[in-house]
C-alpha cells in the first residue's frame, strides 16, 4: 500500500508542470507580437523541435537508436501534400491524416527495431528510409519525383484563418500543434506506461521478469513517434506549400539526431531547446560562411561527443532545480 | 551476359577494399565509424592531387594514398578516436556523421564542389574482348588488386603474429595486456590499416565512382551494408557480401534499370530481418 | 537665447537630413540572390555567383539611377530552405527581385511566395519547362526544357544518324530533354531503339552504357547533369563505345567548360547541342571570360551566363521602369528584352516570359593547348519546344 502511494506521490511529481515550462510556452507566444518579421524561421524551428520530440519518444525512452526517421517526417509531408493537392485543403484535416498515415506505416515496420543490435537497428531504419525516398522518386505520377510535388494551395485552418505572407497563422498554426502534441506526449511518458518504457531501456531482460512485455511497447511507442513526426511532415508541407523530395533524405535522419542530441534526449524538451540552438546556429552560419557552415556543425557534433553528452546536456535540470530552489527560497 | 558479370565482380572487389576497413574497425574493434567514406575520399583527392598537380605516376599514387590516409587515420585514432571505444554507438554515431561533416566542408573548402577526375596510364584504359566477353583494362586490374589484397588480408588476420594478438587484445584486452601485448599500439595499427585500405579504396575508385566532397555520404550506404549483410566476424563474410552486392546492382540496372535502386535496399532489409546479424557470423563472435 | 530664426533652420536641417535618410534607403534597390552553396550542387551556386560578380564589376553598381546592392543567401539546395529565405528576403530585406534557383523543385518551392507578394524571380539555372507556368513572376535566362536538345534531334537526322539509343538521368530536366529529343527525331525520320534512364544518384554508368552497347545504334544521345557528365564520358570511352562505332552526341551538359579540361582528350570530337561555349567568338563573351577567370579563377560555363544575363536583365528592368521597383511594372518590363549576351543574341518571349536563343551545335576541340567547344553551326531564334506548339 505504502509502496503504492510512493509510486503515485513519485509520478505526480514527474507529472507536475515545472516553472520554465511553462515559462517557454509564454516565450513562444509571446513570439508572435514581439518578433513578427521572424515568424519564419520560428516556424521551422517549432516543426524541427516537433520532429525532434518525437526522435526523442522512442531515442530517450526507448532506447531505440535511428537513422532513418526522416521515413516517417517525409510520408507524412506527402500524405498531407497529396490529400491538399488533390482532395481536401483543411489543414487540421491534412495533418491527422498525415499522422495516421505514418503511424500506421510505423506499426507496419516496427518489427524491424526489435531484433538484433544497435548497428542492426541503424541499418534497418535506414534502409527504410532510403527505400522509401526511392519510392517517392520513382511514383512520379503521385509524388511529382525529382521535381517535388507543388500545386496545392491551402485551405484556411478550420475554415477561418489563411495563411498569410509573414507567417504568422503559420506559427501560430505550427505553435499550437507543438503545444498540444507535447503535453499528450508529457501524459505519455509519464504514465505507468512510459515508466515501463524506461525500465526496458535501463535493462530489457529485467524488464521481462517483471512482467513487462518488451516487445508490445516497443511497437505502441515506435507507431506513436511515427505518427508525430509524420504529423510534423504534414506542418512542413503545409506551412511551405511544397514538398521537395529531400523531406526523405539522409542528412534530415541526421539533422533531427544532432538537434536531439544537442538539447538532451529523455525529457521531452531536449528535442525543442536543440531546435532553438540548432536552427538559430545554422541561420547564423549559413549567414556568415555560406560555403563552408557544414564544416562548424561538425566541430559542433564532434566537440559535443567529446565533451561528453550528459555533461553538456545537464544544463536544463540544472537550470530547473536552481528555479525550483529559488521559487521555494522566495515561498518561504 | 558475362560482361555483366565481369563489370559486377570488377564492382564488387572495389566495394569490399572501400569496405573492409570498415569491417576491421567495426567487426573487431566494435566502433560504428561512419565516417568511414572521409578516409577514402581523402585516398581520393591524394592521388587527384599527386596526378594532376604533380604529374605522379598512378602505380605510385596507389601506395600514397594508402599511407598517407593510414597516417591521418592514426592521428585520429591517437587524438580523438581512443577515447570512444567504450562510448555507447549513439556517441559514436553523432562523432563520426560529425567528422563526416567536417570532411565534406574541407574538401570544399581546399578543392572545390566539382568532380575530379583523373586520366589512368594508356595502358589501363580501353578494353578487349576474349570469347566475346568484353574485358575493361581498369576493371581487370582492380579485380587483380583487390584479389590480392583480400588474401593478403585474409593471411595477415588469421596467420601472423598480428594478428592474433590483435583478436586477443579485441577479445579481452586486460588479459592481453597481462600477457604483454601492447594492446594501444595493435589498436593504432589496427585502425591505421583500416583507414588505409579504404583511402587505397578511394584511390582505385577515383576513375570509376567518381570523387567529389559528398563521396563520403553517397557511398556510406553501400560501405554500410556490405559490412552487416557480409557479417563482421572475418573478412570472408563482407567479402562475399560486397561480390553479390556488386553482380546484383550491375544487373539488376542492366536487366531492370527501373528497379534498380530497390534492389540493394530491398535485400539488405530481407537480410536483416532474416539474419539480424548479418549472412556469416560465427555464434558468440563479437 | 534660441531665436525663431535657429529653431527653424535646424528642424529643416534636421528634415533634409532625415530626407536625405530616406532617400538614400530608397536610392538602393536589393536582390535577393538565392543558390546552392553547399551539397552536391555547390559547383552550380559558385558559377552563377561568379557570372552575377562579373556583371556588377563589368557594369557598375547602378541602374535606373538606384545603387544594386546583392544579398547572397545559400539554400544547400533544400527546397524548403529555399522557401524560406525567399520568403525573408522578400518580408524582412525588402528585396525587389529574385535571382538563383539552381534546380526545378528549388524554383518550384518558390512559385507561392511571388505569386502572393509579387515579386520577380530571375531563373539562373533551373530548366524543366513546368516551371513558367507555376507564376507570373517567374522569367528566365538559362534555358527553356528541352531547348538545346531539339537542335541536336535535328542536326542528327541530317547527318545520316538513324538509329538512336536515348540515355538521360532519370528525373524531370531529363524527361523534359529525352521527350523533345525523341519527338524532333521521329519527325525527321529516325528511330529510337531504346531509351535508358539513369538514376540521379549513381556512381557507376558500367551497365547502362552495356545496354547501349548490345543495342547497336548509329549514335547515343546523352543527357546527364554537368558534374555526372565528366565521369560519364570516361566511362564510354573506356567501354569502347566509340570503336564499336557508336557516336556520342549530347546537350552541353556533358561537355561542360568547367570540366573538359579534366575529362582530357577522351572528349575531342563529341558533338554537343548548348546555348553557351566558353569559346563563343565574340567581343562580349571575351570581356565576360576574362573577368570571371581573373576574379573567380574559373572558366565562367553556362551557369554563369545565366548568373550574368539575370543581372543584365535585371539592370535593364529597372532602367526601363526609371527604379521603379514594383514588380508587376518590373516583369512589364522585362518581357519582350532583347539584348546581346555574352553567348549571342537572347530575348524574352513576352509570352511565357522564357528565354529565346540560339542554339549552336559545337564540338570538343583543342585550342591553344585547351579544349574547348568550338561551334560549328547555329539554330537561330529557339523557343521552349513544349510551350511553342
Amino acid at each position: 500500500m505504502s509502496h503504492q502511494m510512493e509510486a503515485l506521490a513519485l509520478l505526480n511529481a514527474k507529472r507536475r508542470w515545472r516553472v520554465w515550462e511553462i515559462a517557454l510556452w509564454l516565450v513562444a507566444i509571446a513570439a508572435i507580437f514581439l518578433l513578427p518579421s521572424q515568424l519564419l524561421i520560428l516556424t521551422e524551428i517549432v516543426i524541427l523541435a516537433l520532429f525532434a520530440v518525437s526522435l526523442d519518444l522512442i531515442l530517450g525512452y526507448a532506447g531505440i537508436v535511428s537513422l532513418g526517421h526522416t521515413a516517417f517526417f517525409g510520408l507524412g509531408a506527402y500524405a498531407a501534400g497529396i490529400l491538399a493537392r488533390d482532395y481536401v485543403t483543411e489543414p487540421v484535416t491534412g495533418l491527422l491524416f498525415a499522422g495516421l498515415v505514418s503511424g500506421l506505416f510505423g506499426l507496419a515496420t516496427s518489427f524491424l527495431v526489435l531484433r538484433g543490435s544497435d548497428l542492426t537497428r541503424l541499418m534497418t531504419t535506414f534502409g527504410v528510409a532510403m527505400l522509401l525516398a526511392e519510392v517517392g522518386n520513382q511514383a512520379a505520377w503521385l509524388t511529382g519525383g525529382a521535381d517535388g510535388l507543388s500545386g496545392m494551395s491551402m485551405g484556411p485552418i478550420l475554415g477561418l484563418f489563411e495563411f498569410d505572407l509573414w507567417g504568422r497563422t503559420g506559427y501560430v498554426y505550427c505553435l499550437v500543434v507543438l503545444i498540444a502534441l507535447t503535453y499528450i506526449a508529457r501524459r505519455i511518458v509519464n504514465s505507468p506506461f512510459g515508466l515501463s518504457l524506461m525500465a526496458i531501456k535501463r535493462n530489457p531482460r529485467r524488464a521481462a521478469m517483471l512482467g513487462i512485455s518488451p516487445k508490445r511497447r516497443i511497437v505502441v511507442v515506435y507507431a506513436i513517434s511515427a505518427a508525430y513526426a509524420g504529423m510534423a511532415g504534414a506542418l512542413l508541407a503545409q506551412t511551405t506549400n511544397f514538398v521537395s523530395p529531400d523531406v526523405l533524405a539522409f542528412h534530415r535522419s541526421a539533422d533531427v539526431l544532432l538537434v536531439l542530441v544537442i538539447g538532451g534526449a529523455g525529457y521531452l524538451y531536449g528535442g525543442i531547446f536543440g531546435a532553438i540552438i540548432f536552427t538559430l546556429l545554422r541561420d547564423w552560419l549559413s549567414v556568415a560562411t555560406p560555403q563552408y557552415w557544414m564544416f562548424w556543425i561538425g566541430l559542433i557534433l564532434v566537440a559535443i561527443v567529446m565533451i561528453g553528452r550528459e555533461r553538456l546536456t545537464g544544463w536544463p535540470a540544472l537550470l530547473a532545480a536552481r528555479l525550483k530552489g529559488k521559487t521555494e527560497e522566495a515561498a518561504k | 551476359m558475362l560482361t555483366i558479370l565481369f563489370d559486377g565482380i570488377a564492382y564488387g572487389m572495389l566495394l569490399f577494399v572501400l569496405a573492409c576497413g570498415l569491417s576491421i574497425t567495426l567487426g573487431l574493434m566494435n566502433f560504428v565509424n561512419l565516417a568511414h567514406g572521409a578516409f577514402a575520399m581523402a585516398g581520393g583527392y591524394v592521388t587527384v592531387i599527386l596526378m594532376n598537380r604533380y604529374g605522379v605516376s598512378f602505380y605510385l599514387c596507389l601506395p600514397a594514398a594508402f599511407v598517407a590516409t593510414a597516417l591521418i587515420g592514426a592521428a585520429l585514432e591517437v587524438t580523438l578516436y581512443r577515447r570512444l571505444y567504450r562510448a555507447s554507438h549513439l556517441d559514436q554515431v553523432l562523432f563520426s556523421i560529425g567528422l563526416v561533416f567536417m570532411a565534406i566542408a574541407a574538401a570544399d573548402y581546399f578543392m572545390g564542389g566539382q568532380q575530379q577526375l583523373i586520366n589512368l596510364p594508356d595502358e589501363l584504359r580501353g578494353r578487349f574482348d576474349v570469347f566475346g566477353i568484353g574485358i575493361g583494362r581498369s576493371r581487370l586490374f582492380v579485380i587483380v588488386i583487390c584479389a590480392i589484397l583480400a588474401v593478403a588480408l585474409q593471411l595477415a588476420l588469421t596467420r601472423t603474429r598480428f594478428g592474433s594478438q590483435l583478436r586477443a587484445a579485441v577479445d579481452d584486452g586486460r588479459v592481453a595486456r597481462g600477457l604483454g601485448i601492447n594492446v594501444s599500439t595493435i589498436f593504432v595499427l589496427t585502425f591505421a590499416l583500416g583507414s588505409g585500405l579504404a583511402g587505397l579504396g578511394g584511390a582505385l575508385g577515383a576513375d570509376m565512382l567518381g570523387l567529389d566532397p559528398n563521396f563520403p555520404l553517397k557511398f556510406l550506404i553501400y560501405f554500410m551494408i556490405v559490412v552487416t549483410v557480409g557479417g563482421t566476424s572475418s573478412i570472408t563474410g563482407p567479402f562475399i557480401a560486397a561480390l553479390l552486392l556488386g553482380i546484383a546492382d550491375v544487373a539488376g540496372k542492366y536487366y531492370l534499370p527501373q528497379a534498380g535502386a530497390f534492389i540493394i535496399y530491398a535485400v539488405m532489409i530481407l537480410v536483416l530481418i532474416l539474419r539480424p546479424n548479418g549472412l556469416f557470423t560465427r555464434e558468440g563472435g563479437r | 537665447m534660441i531665436t525663431r530664426r535657429h529653431l527653424i533652420a535646424s528642424a529643416a536641417a534636421l528634415a533634409m537630413l532625415s530626407a536625405a535618410g530616406t532617400a538614400m534607403a530608397a536610392d538602393t534597390v536589393k536582390i535577393g540572390l538565392i543558390l546552392p552553396m553547399t551539397g552536391p550542387f555547390a559547383s552550380t551556386g559558385r558559377q552563377v555567383e561568379a557570372g552575377v560578380r562579373a556583371y556588377m564589376a563589368l557594369n557598375g553598381d547602378t541602374a535606373g539611377g538606384k545603387k544594386i546592392e546583392i544579398v547572397l543567401r545559400d539554400d544547400a539546395g533544400t527546397a524548403d530552405q529555399t522557401r524560406r529565405i525567399a520568403q525573408e528576403l522578400v518580408v524582412n530585406d525588402k528585396v525587389s527581385m529574385l535571382v538563383g534557383f539552381g534546380l526545378t523543385p528549388l524554383a518550384m518551392a518558390v512559385a507561392p511566395v511571388l505569386n502572393q507578394a509579387k515579386v520577380p524571380a530571375i531563373i539562373t539555372s533551373a530548366t524543366t519547362s513546368a516551371i513558367m507556368s507555376k507564376s507570373d513572376y517567374f522569367v528566365r535566362t538559362s534555358m527553356a526544357g528541352p531547348q538545346s536538345a531539339v537542335p541536336v534531334a535535328t542536326w542528327a537526322a541530317k547527318n545520316g544518324l538513324k538509329r538512336v539509343v536515348t540515355l538521360v538521368t532519370d528525373y524531370g530536366p531529363g524527361y523534359d530533354i529525352e521527350k523533345g529529343f525523341t519527338d524532333q527525331f521521329k519527325k525527321d525520320g529516325g528511330q529510337i531503339v531504346e531509351a535508358v534512364r539513369v538514376p540521379l544518384q549513381n556512381p557507376d554508368f558500367a551497365p547502362f552504357l552495356q545496354r547501349v552497347r548490345d543495342a547497336k545504334p548509329d549514335a547515343v544521345f546523352v543527357f546527364v547533369p554537368a558534374g555526372v557528365g565528366s565521369l560519364f564520358m570516361k566511362q564510354f570511352v573506356d567501354r569502347g563505345l566509340a570503336d564499336a562505332g557508336i557516336k556520342l552526341i549530347a546537350t552541353g551538359d556533358v561537355t561542360d567548360d568547367d570540366l573538359l579540361g579534366a575529362i582530357g582528350d577522351p572528349a575531342l570530337g563529341v558533338i554537343t547541342g548548348h546555348f553557351y561555349s566558353a569559346a563563343h567568338d565574340s567581343p562580349e563573351n571575351k570581356a565576360f571570360v576574362k573577368q570571371v577567370k581573373e576574379a573567380a579563377k574559373i572558366r565562367p560555363n553556362f551557369m554563369a551566363v545565366g548568373g550574368y544575363d539575370a543581372m543584365h536583365l535585371a539592370y535593364a528592368a529597372l532602367a526601363k521602369t526609371n527604379g521603379d521597383t514594383d514588380g508587376t511594372k518590373l516583369i512589364a518590363a522585362m518581357k519582350g528584352m532583347e539584348w546581346t549576351s555574352p553567348r549571342g543574341p537572347i530575348s524574352i518571349d513576352p509570352a511565357t516570359r522564357d528565354i529565346v536563343q540560339d542554339i549552336y551545335i559545337r564540338k570538343v576541340e583543342k585550342k591553344d593547348g585547351e579544349l574547348y567547344n568550338v561551334e560549328f553551326d547555329t539554330f537561330k531564334k529557339v523557343h521552349d519546344p513544349f510551350v511553342a506548339k
